[in-house]
């Protein structure tokens, strides 16, 4: 008997910081979000949706033209611009997801208080980490859809397995989105933003994003892997172009592990700015 | 004495070496509406953080609607409405909205927040702003909005931080009688100022709450009656010459208190002393008789002015 008692105490007391940090109710901060952006953000997610179709076209099939065909890291080779469509689609996602879970969430923290609004409520952190980084989410996918439809129309899903690209797309918004808006929770200025840009821009740049990664030496080789959004792209290279291997399922679990360390760092980092 | 809505016991909140609130105890009950009166940084804020479970206390015992907030933030937070030191309205939502989504917040279906934002848009009398940005609104109607919010919730115990900090009297007298409304429908009611006019209008009971500790306790009239005399006089001689005046004050008055501008002599009748005063051959530049405030109470406490 006194075995099932400890038990069923040590169970209730894992059960409490659970409650204590989440009310179930992360769709009531979606709901917000929608509406916040029904009224006020539609200019930004248009630009979003045309910036990567942009680079498309300019770099896709302008530079294209005089680049030809690329070997793949599985051995295939396939026109430029289709090489770097899916890197285009994966940095889509993740730019979205970001823009999210870090402009607008230092806002939403340091000026408009929104947080502390939200907090005095039954919500609980997690409610609130999960609603912002899912509504993120949301908004990277939508850029994923346009600008899959874009290179349908232009022939440059080159295998059926591309309709996983999507769900690919989502688990890397999901990942960065996390992870934003936990490293967002650090800053404190809008000069501590900028050093956002400052890793982004070259990880975009240099991620095999326009090239394969072969070109690098061994070192840079290394450093690159370890970074996300190479993750991301060849995961979405591999299923656009269909060269699918188990290897894949590496770059999955890559983002698997972004996705929970970010959601844990992001609901700590919640409760310890809000409910000291 | 009914079962109180609030119990703290030698609460304690530090922040690294710095003790902001250092051993305060009081009692809430039903329906009652309790003050906490003293000025920035006496501790009020965090006092009201830990009894609104968004701050977990150092030490020392608490108890909101008989539950801990250490351990029940949210089964707390869903029977409390709280109004913060500043506004934090969502800025990205047009008024109704703001009530609406903050009602689903707490899990309410939206059929029923939506009926509850009308009857609380009439109650701060705002419905002809439903569909006004929030930036348009002024200030007083910005707080009106606020306890709106604080209410979508029906809850049993409305917190209140500065409530009327920053506004015009009209404005603060708008907001006053809607709290008194309140207050007469049975909401319990916590509020911290640093007005003793509002502690005065609004408290049942309060405490004086200085550095974190708790001077004094008790109804407004109660606490001015046993710290302050019925009547003040105030007289100013010019600020050269009052601390020189003072000591020829002997026997004027119950006692003296001089400040850097004026002299304030407490006794039951103002008038009498102003008398005697002159008499003496002190002719002040300007005199005023009124009577007794928390205001002085306060300054008989701590030796110091609420507002510096």
């Amino acid at each position: 008997m006194i075995s099932t008692d400890s038990r069923l105490v040590a169970s209730v007391s894992r059960l409490r910081p659970m409650r204590s940090l989440y009310a179930g109710n992360a769709t009531s901060v979606m709901q917000r979000g929608w509406l916040a952006t029904r009224s006020s953000n539609w200019m930004v997610i248009l630009s979003g949706f045309f910036e990567p179709i942009f680079y498309l076209l300019s770099l896709g099939i302008g530079l294209g033209s005089l680049v030809g065909t690329v070997t793949t890291s599985t051995g295939q080779a396939i026109p430029y611009v289709a090489f770097i469509a899916p890197a285009l689609l994966a940095t889509a996602a993740m730019n979205g997801a970001v823009y999210d879970s870090t402009w607008n969430v230092f806002f939403k923290m340091h000026f408009a208080k929104l947080y502390q609004g939200m907090l005095s409520t039954s919500l609980g952190p997690l409610d609130v980490a999960l609603g912002e980084i899912l509504l993120a989410l949301l908004r990277g996918a939508l850029y994923a859809v346009g600008f899959m439809i874009v290179m349908q129309a232009l022939g440059l899903n080159l295998s059926w397995w591309s309709i996983l690209a999507l769900p690919a797309v989502l688990l890397i918004a999901f990942g960065f989105a996390s992870f934003g808006m936990g490293i967002t929770s650090y800053m404190k200025t809008f000069q501590q933003m900028d050093w956002i840009n400052f890793v982004m821009l070259p990880m975009f740049l240099l991620s095999a994003t326009f090239y394969p990664i072969t070109v690098y030496p061994e070192w840079i080789r290394w450093f690159i892997q370890a970074m996300p959004l190479w993750h991301g792209v060849e995961l979405v290279r591999g299923l656009t172009t269909g060269a699918i291997s188990i290897a894949m399922l590496w770059h999955v679990l890559y983002y698997l592990v972004m996705i929970v360390l970010g959601l844990v760092l992001t609901t700590r980092r919640l409760r310890a700015l809000f409910l000291d | 004495m009914p079962a109180p809505v609030i119990a703290a016991t030698n609460l304690v909140k530090k922040y690294k070496d710095f003790a902001a609130v250092d051993g305060i105890s009081f009692e809430v009950a039903p329906g009652e509406s309790f003050g906490l009166l003293g000025p920035n940084g006496a501790g009020k804020s965090t006092t009201m953080r830990m009894v609104g479970a968004v701050s977990t206390r150092t030490s020392g015992d608490l108890s909101v609607l008989d539950l801990d907030p250490n351990q029940f933030g949210p089964e707390i937070r869903s029977q409390l409405g709280v109004v913060p030191q500043s506004d934090n309205l969502d800025s990205e939502l047009r008024v109704r909205d703001n009530l609406i989504v903050y009602g689903r917040y707490f899990g309410l279906p939206l059929s029923h927040v939506k009926a509850r934002a009308d009857e609380l848009l009439a109650f701060a009398q705002l419905e002809d702003k439903a569909k006004s940005k929030v930036d348009d609104l002024s200030g007083g109607m910005k707080r009106r909005l606020t306890i709106a919010r604080a209410l979508i919730n029906d809850p049993r115990i409305l917190l209140l931080d500065e409530p009327t900090t920053g506004l015009d009297p009209q404005a603060r007298h708008i907001l006053w009688d809607r709290l008194f409304r309140l207050k007469e429908q049975g909401t319990t009611l916590v509020l911290t100022t640093h007005y003793m006019d509002e502690a005065e209008q609004l408290c049942d009971r309060l405490v004086v709450v200085d550095k974190g500790t708790i001077m004094a306790e008790g109804s407004p009239a109660a606490l001015i009656r046993e710290y302050s005399s019925r009547e003040v006089l105030e007289v100013r001689f010019g600020s050269e010459k009052n601390a020189e005046v003072a000591g020829m004050l002997d026997g004027i008055g119950e006692r003296v208190d001089v400040l850097p501008d004026r002299i304030l002599v407490y006794s039951d009748n103002g008038e009498a002393e102003l008398v005697r005063m002159t008499e003496r051959g002190l002719h002040p530049i300007t005199s005023l008789v009124r009577r007794s405030s928390l205001e002085d109470v306060f300054l008989r406490l701590t030796g110091r002015s609420l507002i510096e």
